[in-house]
């Protein structure tokens, strides 16, 4: 208990908690694009798929450097993307199966490398298994200023494309009359839910953090019928569950960070789902009397 | 029996169970709601296990039961409330797991469940859990709750056999013709959740799902027929068991992991080698006709 | 005796009404091309007549009785693009289906099920294709099956849902010919139907339909420039050499 109090007090809390915050943020408001071009799923795929890279890099250089082992979950997920895309091009194998094929197959060759690991590397894997589930608490400085700088990172990014992405993912045939690249653009949505997916895996984990991809846009469609605004706050609901989850699995022992932000993502769901002032359950039925 | 044989044998009653209950979700495109349901079950448990104050059979069937089917009903009513489908599946299912872990890590100290259990499960602890009555031994009780979900769920398929197909076919035609198209929905989503629960002990959520989708896919790329498609599910299944557990122990890595990515072999051949649908195939037909 | 006779039928999808007020009777042997513009609800109709869709209100009868107690009477042919061509099955198989509220549960079709369900395949000109698996067939091929399938329903009322669109010159001869010894046997047919210029050579009755029946009667009184005006608004201009034989008439 004390080394948690500790944690509590000391300066890492604070990087924590701006951490999971700016995390959450960032995959709130990339959340919004993803939902709306329909690759929520896709993006499961994604994050279950970043666990075999994470482990192969493991294996190559026997190292726990994260930012390799983050490249290797890099360049396992846009494998796994581009499998889907290829298998429901060249066979008649429809959208779903092609994304469970994928999240099972390739998660279950991350959990073989994950055990080959544990069985032949000589001690110090001890952490990959927190890229299952995420464990805040086991986060260095280092880890959580990349999550803090990347997360950052990805939200001027995507506020800078905005315009860009709005009108690709709304009507692809007319931005291309109008001399956008398209492709271009769905190329960089591409990175940059790669990109959550990567920085995020150490905090939330690979199985659960499409959920943070998911559930703050799809709360904020409950509120609001404009993309800026339901950006927006996808990326405030997404902030507040991070930053929730992330505090209530330090404070509370073995609560696992990953579920707990989704969690909270899943309240703040459950209560737009009731509450909602556009499309709520409660203001249904107040019309209705 | 010996021990190995014990093992296999639980691996290959997965395949089976999932691989002909999977195919029909394959071809109805519900692949993810399998998916949705398998990481779903684990709530079911962790709830049966805060009423029953035990992890024994029959509570867990029924708890997995239970939150299968709400699993299958909150997606639909998500979905015709406006939800595209593929995220309501996400939030009910990554909602509801998130759940069952959280409640996990409070009570993981009582029981021999926990997370990573949940995601890999323990085939190879399979042989020691034996069913006893009056002394006498029975053999596991993965393998007995496996092979009764296998027998109801071949035949409940063999009674609906015609409803089922037509359902899976033209769902509008078979409502026309009185065919009670919600019941057979989550008549299946029933079996679903019951052939999770059975195997989820031993292998897994993640070799559940692999199982339920991965082989009736790659039968769906090897045969026109249905019939022959239940039946071949069924076989790339066991296979699938078969070759993972020989991978595994050569290995010696997770068992399920490797069932799962032998699955994904078998799928990759028929992708490309198929003789009707191979992609290798077609390809080499096309450059005879140029 | 009419075949069906619909009352206040009506279809709101997200509360904007789609049908409202539908009420028309269809008197039994007829031949009913069910027209308008897009979005007028044709195929709508034709789906909250058979109970697929929900309907807000409505009530629907056949032969006098309601809908619900005479299901055995009814054959439907869907459009095309609303299945999954590859299912795995072949097409005898899917003409089967058409017999399966006349096979028992459990039971497998017997020789006299198959033997009829060849009959019809081999009365639309697919006899050849039993065996072929449905997504090898082409478009007119596929809509044939479907047609088999609903001819094995041996039904009394017949509901065809754009069963002309995008189909070759053999799919639509097998069409008509289906339709003429359909009429020739005394049943009932009800067809969604978008070619103007072929309203007068294939049905005996129209009903003109935009969110509303604008008229329903003999095509001969029915089908006139004045009333496709009122269905259509004005975009008919193109239509009037089509037509013209009808004002004739008139």
């Amino acid at each position: 208990m004390d080394f948690i109090f500790d944690l509590f007090s000391g300066a890492n809390i604070r990087w924590v908690l701006f951490g999971s915050l700016l995390l959450g943020c960032a995959s709130g408001i990339i959340g919004s694009f993803v939902l709306l071009k329909k690759q929520s799923l896709i993006s499961d795929a994604m994050a279950h798929a970043a666990l075999p890279g994470v482990c192969i890099v493991y294996i190559i250089f026997e190292i726990k450097s994260v930012p390799m082992l983050l490249i290797g979950a890099t360049i396992t997920s846009l494998i796994a993307t581009q499998s889907i895309q290829t298998i429901i091009k060249h066979s008649k194998i429809k959208s779903d199966a092609a994304i469970g094929i994928i999240i099972s197959v390739f998660f279950g060759f991350g959990i073989v490398l994950l055990t080959f690991i544990q069985q032949n590397s000589s001690g110090n894997q001890a952490g990959l298994d927190s890229f299952i589930f995420g464990q805040a608490a086991s986060l260095v400085r280092s880890d959580i200023q990349l999550i803090t700088v990347g997360s950052l990172l990805l939200v001027i990014l995507t506020t800078l494309f905005f315009k860009e992405f709005k009108i690709s993912i709304f009507d692809p045939l007319f931005a291309k009359g109008i001399g956008l690249p398209v492709t271009f653009f769905n190329g960089v949505l591409l990175a940059l839910v790669v990109g959550v997916v990567v920085i995020g895996i150490q905090m939330v984990g690979v199985v659960l953090i499409a959920a943070l991809l998911i559930t703050p846009p799809l709360a904020a469609r409950y509120w609001t019928e404009r993309l800026g605004m339901m950006a927006i706050l996808a990326g405030v609901f997404g902030a507040i569950s991070g930053a929730s989850g992330a505090v209530l699995s330090t404070m509370i022992a073995n609560l696992p960070t990953g579920p707990m932000m989704v969690l909270s993502a899943s309240l703040i769901f459950l209560l737009s789902l009731l509450f909602g002032s556009k499309k709520g359950i409660a203001l249904k039925a107040v019309r209705h009397l | 029996m010996t021990y190995t044989l014990w093992i296999i044998l639980t691996g290959c009653l997965v395949g089976l169970t999932c691989g002909v209950t999977g195919s029909l979700l394959v071809l109805r495109k519900m692949s993810m709601l399998a998916d949705a349901i398998s990481h779903t079950v684990l709530l079911g448990i962790v709830g049966a296990f805060f009423v029953s104050h035990s992890l024994n059979g029959l509570p867990m069937l029924i708890g997995a039961g239970i939150v299968g089917i709400l699993t299958a009903f909150f997606v639909e009513s998500l979905h015709s409330s406006g939800v595209q489908s593929d995220a309501a599946i996400g939030v009910v299912f990554t909602s509801l797991f998130a759940l069952g872990v959280v409640l996990i890590s409070f009570i993981g100290d009582q029981v021999h469940l926990d997370t990573k259990h949940a995601l890999m499960g323990e085939i190879a602890f399979v042989p020691w859990d034996i069913l006893e009555i009056n002394g006498v031994s029975y053999g596991p009780i993965a393998v007995w709750m496996l092979g009764i979900v296998f027998i109801i769920s071949i035949i409940l398929i063999w009674i609906f056999y015609k409803q089922i197909k037509i359902s899976t076919f033209d769902p509008q035609f078979a409502k026309l013709i009185g065919v009670p198209v919600v019941f057979i929905h989550y008549l299946l989503m029933t079996m679903v959740s019951l052939s999770t629960v059975a195997a989820f002990d031993s292998v897994g959520a993640i070799l559940v799902v692999a199982m339920l989708i991965v082989p009736g896919a790659t039968a769906y790329l090897l045969t026109d027929r249905f019939f022959i498609l239940l039946c071949l599910s069924g076989v790339i299944g066991i296979l699938s068991a078969i070759v993972g557990y020989t991978l595994a122990v050569y290995w010696n890595v997770s068992i399920a992991g490797a069932m799962a990515c032998a699955a994904g072999i078998f799928f990759l051949f028929a992708f490309l080698f198929s003789p009707s649908n191979g992609l290798v195939v077609r390809k080499i037909k096309n450059l005879r006709y140029s | 005796m009419d075949a069906l006779s619909v009352k206040n039928l009506a279809v709101t999808y997200d509360k904007q009404p789609v049908l409202e007020n539908v009420s028309f009777s269809v008197p039994e042997g007829s031949l009913t091309g069910i027209i308008g513009p897009n979005g007028a609800g044709k195929s709508t109709l034709i789906k909250s007549i058979l109970q697929l869709l929900p309907t807000l209100s409505g009530n629907v009868e056949v032969f006098n009785q309601p809908y619900k107690n005479q299901k055995k009477l009814i054959g439907y042919v869907p459009q095309r693009s609303e299945v999954d061509w590859e299912f795995p099955t072949n097409a005898l198989d899917v003409v089967l289906m058409g017999r399966y509220s006349h096979i028992g549960w459990f039971k497998q079709a017997s020789k006299k099920e198959v033997e009829w369900a060849k009959t019809c395949l081999d009365k639309v000109g697919m006899a050849a294709f039993a065996k072929r698996q449905i997504s090898q067939l082409s478009g007119g091929q596929q809509q044939r099956v479907f047609l088999a399938r609903a001819l094995a329903q041996d039904a009394k009322v017949y509901f065809m849902d754009e069963p002309f669109s995008g189909v070759d010159a053999a799919t639509e001869n097998a069409i008509i010919k289906l339709m003429k010894q359909w009429k020739a046997e005394g049943k009932t047919v009800l067809v969604v139907h978008h070619d103007l210029q072929t309203v007068e050579d294939y049905f005996d009755h129209v009903l003109l339909l935009n969110k509303t029946p604008i008229e329903y009667g003999e095509t001969q009184v029915v089908f006139t420039l004045n009333n496709l005006e009122k269905a259509y608004g004005g975009k008919i201009a193109f239509l009037q050499k089509g037509t013209a034989s009808s004002q004739g008439v008139k």
